[in-house]
């Protein structure tokens, strides 16, 4: 490998010397802030209090999503799967950072992003309950994530055209990472779904887990339809029944979880409960 | 690395080659265990690409690769060490070309 090192050095001619990094591929450059060249001020007239609750329910479910993926780290059935799990925890967690930082600047008590997530209560919380459901079986994980991941990106479709600039530079930034995230869901959902008897019953129980909770992603945003559509076409591909059942009365996003989401959050919020003043 | 008689599990091994942001050619960075070859794709560009590095992979079985060997070293390559005329550089080369 080394040597192609130095081919490509080569390769860019003598005077690449202060571009000589860019040449490498360990050494990625070109990187953005997404919020760079965004106007950060609080546009006049806005209801800053929506906006607001918008930003920490998209932040919470992030947040949830993230610690319950990362969850899988060490514990995935492949070291490149358990990457590609992080990989898009730390998307999430990305996207949870900057709408947290919003919602502090239009809430009004000016908290940063560790106040929201660090010293709120669970039934402070207003993310979907699926988001905090265990990770059950590779295939519940899979499914939870295919949905979650159609719905998010639907929504942040939507927001692109919010009247926030800062929302919209957010989820512009977030629909790539989504579009990736629904891709690698779908297909496991069809390798799994068309796999081995076994992978294919458990696939069936993990839609059977997951559907109770669709209803409630639909109260905020009407994706409904397309999402709809999106699962469909997946679940079809797979050979997999679609994904449908009665809905469990009792929304997040009202603050209404199940018990699943304390535990989460006092592993999450352990460390900054213990040492609130602490740096790192 | 280049170790492809120890399969784990039943999945096959991957090169894998990325192209980098100025980069003119994909370089070989390193390898990876996947189902299939989309899968090898998405697991290359989890493992290879996430600091920004690259704009193209190319991902290929292990074992379609044919391989000079270490037998091979001294026919190979070692006639080739005593003919530095060979290299260009006795040429002057202007300065707006590129890439040499």
């Amino acid at each position: 490998m080394s040597d192609d090192h130095v081919y490509l050095s080569l390769a860019q001619g003598p005077d690449a010397g202060a571009d000589e990094g860019d040449a490498r591929w360990a050494f990625g450059t070109g990187f953005e802030d997404p919020l760079h060249g965004v106007d950060t001020a609080v546009p006049a007239g806005l209801d800053t209090a929506a906006l607001a609750a918008r930003c920490l329910a998209l932040a919470d479910d992030a947040l949830v999503s993230a610690q319950r993926l990362t969850e899988w780290t060490t514990r995935a059935p492949e070291l490149e799967e358990e990457v590609a799990l992080a990989n898009i925890a730390l998307d999430l967690l990305g996207q949870a950072r900057l709408l947290y930082a919003r919602c502090g600047q239009t809430d009004g008590t000016g908290r940063g992003e560790d106040a929201y997530a660090y010293f709120r209560d669970a039934a402070d919380f207003r993310n979907v309950r699926l988001a905090e459901l265990p990770n059950g079986d590779f295939a519940f994980t899979i499914v939870r994530l295919l949905v979650l991941s159609s719905w998010r990106l639907a929504e942040l479709q939507r927001l692109t055209a919010s009247p926030d600039p800062v929302l919209a530079a957010v989820a512009a930034k977030g629909i790539k990472e989504l579009a990736y995230h629904r891709q690698y869901a779908a297909e496991w959902a069809l390798r799994l779904g068309d796999g081995t008897e076994e992978s294919h019953r458990r696939m069936r129980a993990a839609l059977d887990a997951v559907a109770p909770y669709l209803d409630e992603l639909f109260a905020a945003c009407d994706v409904r339809e397309e999402v709809t559509a999106v699962l469909a076409q997946v679940t079809e591909a797979a050979g997999l029944p679609p994904l449908e059942g009665a809905a469990l009365p009792g929304a997040g996003r009202e603050g209404t979880h199940t018990a699943h989401l304390a535990p989460l959050l006092a592993e999450l919020q352990s460390v900054a409960r213990a040492h609130p003043e602490a740096a790192w | 690395m280049s170790d492809t008689t120890t399969p784990r599990g039943d999945w096959p091994l991957y090169e894998v080659f990325v192209r980098g942001k100025r980069g003119l050619n994909h370089v070989h960075v390193g390898s990876l265990h996947a189902a299939d070859d989309r899968m090898a794709l998405t697991h290359a560009r989890d493992l290879y690409t996430r600091r920004n590095e690259g704009v193209s992979i190319w991902v290929v079985r292990s074992d379609l690769i044919t391989a000079s060997t270490r037998e091979e070293r001294d026919p190979f390559f070692d006639p080739s060490a005593d003919k530095v005329y060979r290299h260009p550089t006795f040429y002057d080369i202007p300065d707006d070309v590129p890439h040499i």
